[in-house]
């Protein structure tokens, strides 16, 4: 099998004493959507935010293509091509959806303009903006100029979507996209999931929303009290076995007696103890 | 379930424009407040003058306008660092305190016998400096805004009056550094150099506010700090360079302060510090920060001036004045509450 596009292996991270993230281990590779799902406190979010560089993990490596990395901030995680929509979604309210997009990667203009007045080329990012948006099929936002406090909460996600997707070019981690959402626009959002992985970027997607995973996902992460607990895929395993693994239920190798074979991915699954 | 999907995307959009909010009148004013947060001020500014001038016709007279300029210079332009300190969601209230620590040091120098540009440069860099020292206490340490600079406006209001040792300096023929105070006929208008600096800020401003990347970071940071930080917006060093680049403004008011007294005197600013966030609040710029132009501040400092002036050439006790200003800062942040709710 080729090179996964984000591997992280042994990560740790303690909040206090609070352990966050006890030695987990995530392989996610192009062209798949990776979801991962657990109890509230199971270390989701902190799982994110590490692999996203929000976060600095107190030991255990992250590889992007093969290659560690050490994320110090998220502009780190964006240059190496990690894009990641936020849970709160990270947009500024007051500024329009072109800003919005553009937010801590501005163009300037060409030329002296450009370089000594450090004049923004704004025409150009809007322009780009919209012709992105109308690229990924979002149809909900109409207006670029809009500030996105204006925006209802659909709309307000399809532009931190629209961001990720727009300029993530290897992996675009979303944290309970779909939380907020109605029927259609969850609809949206899981379309535009689809889409990035016929792109061949690696998707990796947090929900509690069990019909939504076992929908789009190649295969299921189990995160259980700051651990992987296994790695599912619906093929081998339904939601409802998903769930009683998530929430301590059953164990992995309770839910498939003799058929650890079908296991989705052998290097990477069950949580290891440090 | 794709059928399924489709079907309640054709039956929802068609319920969409049944429960689109109407655009009422109140609805499409919000809007345009929403927008241009410095259309009020601008439009009670105009509506003083009418009234003023109805009132009593010298008002208007190039002359006065040029008086009440001048005396908006200086408040004018602690604005403009004053400005982008609120954008961040802070306060400075020690901005008087930098700029009269700052204008003796000047004046004292000067008078001293020391070349006008050095002394100028001196004073400063102590500017920049000390309201470098307020940005790394809300930064590094994490202290609230409005205590670090409660703080820093007694330790520099201290220093100036130890400094100047009760004196005042009068610098007379001193050309460089009350250079700010020598009048620019421009047809009938008598403006300062002062006067025209101020301008030069808010044109400055005005553009790297609008026009930048540090601008749009300014914003986001003040509009929602965590957003802006994933978003991978260094918010740290925002938040510095807001103060930082205030207290440069806040050392070209000294400057121009020394110009209009010809001089520097420890109790020449006492109520700029306030006077400043007045004129910001009044401009239509939110104290909760992300919202507002720098361009309402100047009118903001501008409607300060008419009520004085003009009352007091109505003849009104010049205690009204300071009444109605009061309740302008009240009306205008009740405003702001408006503009900012957002039924979405």
């Amino acid at each position: 099998m080729s090179t996964p596009v984000l591997q992280a292996r042994g990560l740790v991270k303690m909040f206090g004493h609070v352990v966050g993230l006890d030695g987990v281990d995530l392989t996610l590779h192009s062209g798949e959507v990776l979801a991962v799902i657990g109890d509230n406190g199971a270390g989701k979010s902190t799982l994110i935010k590490c692999l996203s560089g929000a976060m600095i993990p107190d030991a255990g490596s992250i590889l992007v293509d093969g290659s560690p990395v050490s994320f110090r901030s998220t502009q780190d995680a964006r240059a190496a091509g990690i894009e990641t929509v936020y849970q709160t979604l990270a947009v500024a309210p007051a500024l329009d959806i072109a800003s919005n997009l553009f937010l801590a990667r501005e163009q300037r203009r060409p030329g002296i303009l450009g370089s000594v007045f450090r004049m923004l080329d704004t025409g150009g990012m809007k322009k780009q903006a919209s012709e992105r948006i109308d690229e990924l099929g979002i149809t909900t936002l109409q207006n670029i100029n809009q500030a996105v406090e204006t925006l209802s909460g659909g709309q307000r996600q399809a532009v931190a979507v629209a961001r990720a997707a727009a300029f993530g070019s290897k992996v675009v981690i979303l944290d309970e996209p779909t939380a907020a959402l109605g029927v259609r626009e969850t609809g949206q959002v899981l379309t535009l999931v689809r889409d990035l992985r016929e792109r061949g970027l690696g998707v990796i997607l947090v929900s509690h929303n069990m019909p939504n995973v076992f929908e789009v996902a190649d295969r299921v992460h189990i995160q259980r009290l700051g651990r992987c607990v296994g790695v599912v895929t619906p093929q081998s395993h339904t939601a409802a076995e998903a769930v009683a693994i998530m929430t301590g239920a059953a164990r992995l190798a309770d839910t498939e007696p003799g058929d650890g074979a079908r296991q989705a991915d052998p290097t990477a699954d069950s949580g290891r103890s440090r | 379930m794709g059928t399924l999907m489709s079907q309640t995307v054709e039956a929802s959009s068609a319920t969409d424009d049944v429960l689109r909010p109407r655009n009422t009148p109140g609805r499409r004013l919000h809007g345009l407040l929403h927008r241009m947060p410095a259309l009020s001020p601008l439009v009670v500014l105009i509506i003083a003058c009418v009234i003023f001038t109805l009132a009593n016709p010298r008002f208007v007279r190039p002359q006065n306008l040029s008086i009440l300029l001048q005396q908006a210079a200086v408040v004018g332009s602690l604005a403009v660092g004053q400005t982008l300190v609120i954008l961040t969601a802070g306060i400075d209230l020690s901005v008087g305190a930098i700029m009269v620590l700052a204008c003796l040091v000047m004046g004292k120098l000067g008078a001293g016998g020391m070349p006008g540009p050095v002394a100028f440069l001196i004073g400063f860099f102590l500017s920049v400096l000390a309201a470098f020292l307020n940005g790394l206490l809300v930064t590094r340490i994490k202290l609230p805004p409005f205590i670090v600079t409660l703080g820093t406006l007694s330790i520099f209001t201290a220093l100036s009056l130890i400094y100047a040792q009760g004196q005042t300096i009068t610098l007379n023929g001193h050309s460089f550094l009350t250079w700010t105070g020598t009048t620019i006929q421009i047809g009938r208008f008598g403006l300062t150099v002062g006067v025209l600096l101020m301008l030069l800020l808010y044109v400055g401003f005005a553009y790297a506010l609008r026009q930048t990347a540090w601008g749009r970071h300014l914003y986001a940071t003040g509009n929602d700090p965590e957003a802006a930080r994933l978003a991978g917006v260094r918010t740290n060093r925002v938040l510095l360079s807001a103060y930082v680049v205030a207290g440069a403004v806040f050392g070209i008011a000294a400057w121009i302060l020394v110009g209009r007294i010809s001089g520097a005197d420890p109790n020449a600013g006492l109520n700029a510090n306030l006077e400043s966030i007045t004129a910001v609040v009044i401009g239509g710029t939110s104290l909760f920060g992300g919202r507002g132009a720098v361009v309402g501040s100047l009118i903001g400092a501008l409607i300060v001036q008419v009520f004085d002036n003009g009352l007091a050439l109505i003849g009104v006790d010049p205690n009204y004045q300071v009444l109605a200003v009061g309740v302008l800062v009240i009306i205008a942040v009740a405003a702001d509450q408006w503009i900012r709710s957002v039924k979405s």
